[in-house]
C-alpha cells in the first residue's frame, strides 16, 4: 500500500489520490476465464473487449489474464472467435 | 504511435488502470479503454457525474492514468470549454503549467443523463462557441448509477423505476430524444456514433475526432447488464445487435465550410448494401428484461410492429441523408 501525498506537496487544488491499480477486483467474480493456448490465434481482441483491462498483451503475442483484476463477467469467453476460453467456476 | 491497427495498439498501455468499482461487463470501461487508446499525446479529461465518475474515483483512489477533473452532472462541457481556454491562454502568454506543451488534448466523458437532459445547455453553448475538445457521450438510455430512472434517452416502452411496466403503461411512453440530429444542427466540423462490438472503428473515429480542430462529439451506445437486464458477458453482444438492426446505426457526419456529409460507417455500410442481413428488433429486444413484458405472458405485436416501424423509418431517412 502506498502513501497519500501530504495536501503541502501537491498543486494547489488537486486531491491526494493512489492508483487503484491497489484495489484488486479478483475476488468479485465467481468463476474465472482459462485461455487455451492451443487454439489461441492471437487475434487480440480479449485484450480490447474486457472491460477491467485485465488481459494484456505478451511479447509474444498471446494473452494473458490478470486475475488480481478480473471480475468474471465472461465477455472474453463469449466473444473469443475461436471460442478458446473457457469459464471456470471457482472452487 | 504509427498506424492505428489492433496489433499496434495492444501494445499501448491502457490509461486508464484496472480496480475501477464499475459492475462486472460494464461496457463503459470498453469504450473509455478504446477512446483512451487513440491519444496521440499529453490528454486532459473532465468526466460529468455518472458510473463513470464514481465508479473510477472512489477516494482514496483513481483509475485514471492522467489528468482528470471532476464536473457536477450540468457542466462537463463547460469544464472542458474552459481547460481548452486556460490552455490557449498559458500558451499566449508563455507562461503556466500548460505553456510548454506543443498540444493538450481534451476529452469529455458524460452519460445521457448529463448530455440529454442536465448538460444540455452548456454542450450546445461549448459546441457554439467552438472549442477545442472531444466529447465523448456514454449512453445506456437511463440515470444507472442512481437506480435505473428513465432519461431523455430511454428508448419508447422500456422498463424503469420510474417508468415501470404495469397494467396500464407498458415502460415509457415517449420516444428517444433525436439528440444526434440536435447535436448536428449546431453544423459542427465532426460528429460519429461508435460501438464497442467494432474497437478498431472507435479508435480511428476517436483519433478523427481527436485530430479535428473545433468541437467533436461522439456518441456511443453503452448496454448495461443492470438496467437493462442481461447476463453480463452479452454486452457486446448486444451492444452488435443495436447496430444490425438498425436501432443504433453506425456513421460519420463532417462538416466543412457550411456543407454537411453523413457517411454510413462499414458494419451500417454492409447492411444498407444487404438489406436481407437486416435484423429484426424483436431480436435486440426480447434478449433485454427491460423490454420482458413485450414478451411475456404473450408477444405485444402491435407494439413490436410500432417499434419495428419507427426504427425502419429513422434507418430509411438516414439513407437518404448518406445518399443512399
Ligand atoms: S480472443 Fe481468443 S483467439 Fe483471440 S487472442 Fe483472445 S483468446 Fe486468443
Ligand atoms: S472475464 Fe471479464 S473481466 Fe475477466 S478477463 Fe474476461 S473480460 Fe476481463
Amino acid at each position: 500500500m502506498s502513501k497519500l501525498k501530504k495536501k503541502s506537496e501537491l498543486e494547489p487544488g488537486a486531491i491526494p489520490f493512489k492508483s487503484s491499480k491497489e484495489y484488486e477486483t479478483g475476488d468479485w467474480g465467481i468463476t474465472y476465464p482459462k485461455i487455451d493456448y492451443n487454439k489461441c490465434t492471437k487475434c487480440t481482441l480479449c485484450h480490447f473487449f474486457c472491460p477491467e483491462g485485465a488481459i494484456n498483451v505478451r511479447e509474444d503475442g498471446y494473452t494473458e489474464v490478470d486475475y488480481r483484476y478480473c471480475k468474471g463477467c465472461g465477455i472474453c469467453s463469449h466473444e473469443c472467435p475461436v471460442k478458446c476460453i473457457e469459464m471456470i467456476v471457482k472452487k | 504511435m504509427s498506424e492505428l491497427t489492433l496489433k499496434n495498439l495492444s501494445k499501448k498501455p491502457d490509461l486508464i488502470c484496472p480496480g475501477a468499482r464499475l459492475c462486472s461487463g460494464c461496457d463503459e470501461t470498453i469504450i473509455v479503454r478504446l477512446v483512451l487508446k487513440a491519444t496521440r499525446g499529453p490528454t486532459i479529461v473532465t468526466n460529468a457525474t455518472g458510473c463513470l465518475e464514481v465508479a473510477t474515483t472512489s477516494f482514496p483512489y483513481t483509475a485514471w492514468d492522467l489528468p482528470w477533473i471532476h464536473s457536477a452532472f450540468e457542466n462537463t462541457a463547460a469544464t472542458a470549454s474552459g481547460i481548452e481556454a486556460a490552455i490557449k491562454a498559458m500558451k499566449k502568454r508563455k507562461e503556466g503549467p500548460l505553456s510548454n506543451f506543443e498540444n493538450i488534448d481534451v476529452l469529455a466523458f458524460a452519460g445521457d443523463g448529463g448530455t440529454y437532459d442536465i448538460g444540455f445547455q452548456a454542450l450546445s453553448g461549448a459546441i457554439e462557441r467552438g472549442h477545442d475538445f472531444t466529447y465523448i457521450l456514454l449512453d445506456n438510455e437511463a440515470y444507472m448509477n442512481t437506480g435505473i430512472q428513465r432519461s431523455g434517452a430511454t428508448p419508447f416502452s422500456a422498463s424503469t423505476t420510474t417508468s415501470p411496466a404495469g397494467k396500464i403503461f407498458l415502460g415509457k411512453t415517449e420516444n428517444k430524444k433525436p439528440l444526434d440530429e440536435i447535436i448536428i444542427a449546431h453544423a459542427l466540423p465532426y460528429f460519429a456514433t461508435i460501438n464497442a462490438a467494432w474497437p478498431l472503428d472507435v479508435i480511428k473515429k476517436t483519433r478523427k475526432g481527436i485530430d479535428i480542430n473545433g468541437p467533436t462529439f461522439l456518441h456511443a451506445i453503452v448496454p448495461c447488464s443492470r438496467g437493462w437486464r442481461f447476463p453480463p458477458e452479452k454486452t457486446i453482444e448486444i451492444s452488435r445487435l443495436a447496430v444490425q438492426t438498425c436501432i443504433f446505426p453506425l456513421y460519420e457526419v463532417n462538416n466543412y465550410k457550411g456543407k454537411t456529409t453523413y457517411e454510413l460507417s462499414s458494419p451500417s455500410l454492409s447492411i444498407a448494401k444487404r438489406p436481407e442481413t437486416k435484423k429484426t428488433v424483436e431480436e435486440y429486444l426480447k434478449q433485454q428484461g427491460r423490454f420482458s413484458h413485450l414478451f411475456k405472458p404473450e408477444i405485444n405485436k402491435e407494439y413490436l410492429k410500432q417499434i419495428q416501424e419507427t426504427v425502419d423509418l429513422k434507418w430509411s431517412i438516414l439513407l437518404d441523408k448518406c445518399g443512399i
